[in-house]
């Protein structure tokens, strides 16, 4: 087997069995990703030097034998996340030539573990979007199809997997950033409950929404990496106290019994056909494997989208002040310091983080506040309110990731509103605060891959993993390869 | 016409935590710039606030120590808003739900009258960094920016406008300052800006209850500057009335060196702060149970004490007041009379020649050379006859020097009081046989020469003879 195509699981029982070491395998997928790069645009910064390194103490540690499940494992981080000494520029050139002195904690776990570093993922500039359309560093192409976008704003993760730059990545999920490029480029992607994952030193677009989350080949790979990065820091006052459970090890309990809700507001007339039909078949899957089905309601789902571009602008505007030119990123030369101010942040900023901040600023502005912000977080209680009450009736629920597959390269840049609805059926699981998995379930007729998204309770990974296996095991979306 | 001003302070307390509010770097004054800093307090992209719990303890002794009812799920807020000291772009604070609300200070306006100022809130917040300017600076002409008090914890004591003079004014923020040195959570040093002060300040005729249009009053930092730039300031909206014109709001500045205030920006040109609360901290739950242990933790507060000395030690008010000046002073007196001083002995020593030697010497009670024990031991000579009053001074003034027990010095300096009549009857006859003139103007009814024999015998007694026993037998003898 090509070791570009190997999931987590498999490279681990390669290295463990010394069938080959963890600088090979490193070397292949660094090959790799000089081969196709020129091509997807994946990466904003590729670290061969550190990769190596790491994977010499990774094959180190393994001769010791002190293995860990992702000792030796090349992966890669957007570049959202902190790595002390590798430039982190969150897709802004406002951040060009930032060098953070410390990591995010998800790094750091990822580095105890023993897995190998391979570069940082081009996104979205700030995680502001759902194509990677807005990076400074370039466009990222779908692997499936180089004309269409891989989907945002974790688009580098999720085209890294697809196009095998990376055996696993991680990403930010916001709105639908892990979900949406994980169903468009046919990975696996989950976006775990608020507080599972640490954000600290994650680059905040809005706090009270974001979440660290893995994309993988397959579920497998999606547990064995939750159970890595998720618990409590003390560093991040959000992060939730309760246990981690081995994600990987219920996998294989199966469905039967499962209830699963399909909320009704989730399946709109007019859904794309190959996406209708995609969820129609796993549905059909799922009743084969024993779950059972409950039409259910979410009545507020359609003032998710005009909530979120509130709240989630509201808190950007306050989080992105920090870039101002005075401690680090970009400074522009101008006289004086409101011209400092102003300068570097209108050449720091790209057009989309900019109407974000002033959408945000006004709606925080003395006089809309309540009009805006106030009421923005009390649809949102209504929101919550709304999976807790389905909640009581089911296990999960099962809704399409995206109303479309991956759209063409420039089609929607034009247009923000319609960017804004491709995250229509992500958007409400990150104002309820709750968890979500992006899974292969199929594709368009013109072989564009189609996720569908199983939505778990609050903490209820567990049970998101094990549907989502059960449904790996009797279906073969998740080992088609892009062709690239 | 006659005006009416209306006052309201806002204080900002800097609180004496060793570590910041949101995260683990010291606040030491004074350190190399940008040296008690990190990740957190720079502001750097992806750090994370993190509660520091002493805060949330200091602001809650603080609140129950003002009468204020302590909020159970409080909320921090972002204030939003551009400067270089300020690294995230907006500073943490309290906005809604401050963790204390709706208290009172009782502050004492005359001899005979209390009044009630009103406590709208006290939030914590975090302080911004330091601009530095000039050479200090750096390489380069430019500014440069220290954030080592970037992060300090805060609190911020709002009023209700209740005061009504720059006197009410000073005696409230005395108060004040009374209150959270003696909690023991504030320094109180307004040179370095540990307790700062904004006055908002209004006038209206006397007898309307329309309130005037406020100017808000900065960097006001010593007792001094705040009568003086309340005074300043009430006159110049009176004079502004007076001449037809009318108060703008605004901030003003105070300038210490010209005692006058000025125009730093109009109500126009005000920060649209957009607050709104901090998605990175979660609500801050108090239980009952946790104010409850901070009751019980509570050290006996300024007023109580003053009553008890008053009640148990029978101390007259003004000795009470005096004594309790700081809680250090209050402790030092109680020890000395646990070390067996009586009350109004042990008060009197401490308000005079221990407080004159302190002062003298610039020295703080808590390092006072005389430790209470050994004050106590001291009036007790006095008190069961083995010195005089007179010789106690001079045996304080060596125990300041050298440090060693009244006793010994006593003893080593031979000042024991005499109070053997048998020596005292010699010293008295050889001197009235010395004066036998005197004697004689004393007997024919000049009283007043008693004076000058008591004199004589003392000095022949190099002070040490009982001031009441040369008086009984000079008498008898005088009139022999």
């Amino acid at each position: 087997m090509n070791i570009i195509d190997m999931t987590i699981h498999e490279l681990h029982t390669a290295l463990q069995g010394k069938q080959l070491s963890s600088v090979e395998a490193t070397k292949a997928m660094l090959a790799r990703i000089e081969a196709v790069e020129p091509q997807v645009g994946s990466f904003i910064t590729v670290t061969p030097e550190q990769a190596l390194a790491d994977a010499a103490s990774a094959d180190i540690r393994i001769a010791a034998g002190k293995m860990d499940v992702l000792t030796g494992i090349p992966v890669a981080l957007k570049d959202i996340f902190l790595t002390e000494g590798i430039r982190t520029t969150c897709g802004s050139r406002i951040l060009d030539n930032f060098i953070p002195p410390y990591s995010a904690t998800s790094y750091e776990k990822l580095k105890e573990r023993g897995a190998v570093l391979l570069g940082k993922l081009n996104q979205d500039e700030f995680a502001m979007g759902s194509s990677n359309e807005s990076s400074a560093y370039g466009i990222t192409r779908n692997p499936w199809d180089l004309t269409r976008i891989p989907g945002g704003s974790s688009g580098g993760s999720a085209a890294a997997v697809a196009a095998h730059e990376a055996i696993a990545t991680l990403g930010t999920d916001t709105g639908g950033s892990i979900r949406q490029p994980a169903s468009h480029c046919g990975c696996v992607g989950l976006k775990p409950t608020y507080g599972r994952v640490s954000r600290y030193g994650v680059i905040a677009y809005a706090s009270s929404l974001d979440q660290v989350g893995p994309l993988t080949r397959d579920v497998t790979d999606c547990a064995i990496m939750l159970s890595a990065i998720a618990g409590y820091d003390p560093k991040d006052s959000t992060s939730v106290d309760t246990p981690v459970p081995d994600y990987t090890a219920s996998l294989t309990q199966g469905v039967k019994g499962l209830k699963i809700g399909l909320p009704k507001e989730y399946f709109i007339a007019g859904l794309d056909p190959d996406v209708q039909r995609t969820m129609d078949a796993a549905i059909e899957t799922y009743r084969r494997l024993g779950a059972e089905f409950v039409d259910i309601s979410l009545p507020h789902t359609d003032y998710a989208v005009a909530t979120y571009y509130l709240i989630a602008t509201a808190e950007a505007s306050s989080n992105l002040a920090r870039y101002d030119g005075v401690r680090f990123g970009h400074r522009a030369d101008a006289d004086g310091l409101l011209g400092m101010y102003s300068k570097s942040r209108s050449e720091g900023f790209g057009a989309e983080v900019k109407r974000r901040i002033m959408l945000g600023t006004y709606a925080l502005s003395s006089g809309y506040y309540d009009a805006y912000y106030v009421k923005a977080q009390k649809v949102r209680t209504l929101i919550m309110n709304d999976f807790t009450q389905a909640f009581a009736d089911v296990d999960v629920m099962l809704t399409p990731v995206a109303p479309t597959p991956a759209f063409k390269i420039g089609e929607k840049v034009n247009d923000p509103l319609q960017m804004y609805l491709s995250d229509i059926f992500t958007i409400p699981v990150n104002l309820a605060g709750t968890c979500a998995l992006s899974l292969p379930a199929g594709f368009s007729n013109s072989g564009l891959p189609i996720g569908l998204q199983l939505i778990g309770k609050p903490f209820g990974e567990e049970t998101l993993l094990r549907a989502g296996y059960a449904f790996e095991q009797a279906t073969e979306w998740h080992s088609r390869k892009a062709t690239i | 016409m006659k005006y009416q001003p209306v006052i309201g302070l806002e204080v900002h307390v800097q609180l004496l935590t060793d570590t910041k509010i949101f995260c683990g770097c010291s606040t030491k004054f004074g350190s190399e710039p940008n040296s008690q800093t990190c990740p957190v307090c720079l502001g750097l992209p992806g750090a994370l606030p993190v509660l520091n719990k002493k805060v949330v303890e200091f602001a809650i002794k603080a609140g129950l120590s003002t009468n204020c009812s302590i909020t159970p799920r409080s909320i921090f807020a972002r204030k939003n808003y551009f400067y270089p000291d300020l690294p995230k772009g907006y500073q943490i604070s309290q906005f809604e739900d401050p963790i204390c609300q709706r208290g009172w200070l009782d502050i004492k306006v005359d001899e005979q009258d209390m009044k009630r100022i009103g406590i709208t809130r006290i939030h914590m917040e975090e302080d911004a960094g330091k601009l530095v300017h000039g050479e200090s600076s750096g390489p380069g002409d430019g500014s440069g920016v220290d954030l080592n008090r970037a992060c300090t914890p805060l609190l911020e004591v709002v009023s209700e406008p209740d005061l009504r003079s720059s006197d009410e004014a000073v005696v409230y923020l005395k108060q004040l300052h009374q209150i959270v040195t003696w909690l023991g959570i504030c320094d109180g040093n307004m040179e370095e800006g540990s307790f700062r002060c904004d006055a908002n300040i209004s006038v209206m005729p006397v007898g309307s209850s329309m309130l005037g249009t406020r100017a808000e009053i900065k960097n006001v930092n010593s007792f001094k500057f705040v009568k003086q730039a309340i005074e300043y300031e009430i006159q110049r909206q009176i004079d502004l009335i007076e001449d037809g014109g009318t108060v703008v709001q605004e901030t003003r500045l105070f300038d210490p060196n010209s005692g006058t205030t000025r125009s730093m920006r109009s109500k126009e040109e005000a920060h649209d702060y957009r607050y709104f609360p901090d998605p990175d901290l979660v609500p801050l739950v108090i239980s009952d149970e946790w104010v409850e242990r901070s009751r019980q933790e509570l050290p006996e507060l300024p007023e109580q004490r003053q009553h008890r000395f008053m009640v148990e030690l029978g101390l007259p008010p003004y000795d009470a007041e005096v004594l309790t000046a700081s809680r250090a002073l209050a402790d030092y007196f109680e020890a000395g009379v646990a070390a067996g001083g009586s009350a109004k002995l042990v008060s009197n020593w401490t308000m005079g020649e221990i407080t004159r030697a302190l002062n003298d010497s610039g020295t703080s009670i808590e390092a006072s050379p005389v430790t209470p024990q050994q004050l106590a031991d001291l009036l007790k000579l006095i008190d069961n006859g083995t010195i005089s009053g007179k010789i106690a001074k001079t045996v304080f003034d060596e125990m300041w020097r050298s440090g060693k027990a009244p006793q010994a010095i006593v003893e080593e300096q031979g000042l024991v009081q005499v109070s053997d009549s048998g020596a005292i009857e010699g010293l008295i006859d050889e001197i009235m046989a010395a004066n036998a003139g005197q004697v004689e103007e004393f007997r024919g009814g000049k009283e007043k020469v008693f004076g000058f024999f008591v004199g004589q015998v003392m000095k022949a007694s190099k002070g040490k003879a009982n001031p009441a026993v040369v008086n009984e037998l000079l008498l008898s003898k005088l009139k022999g």
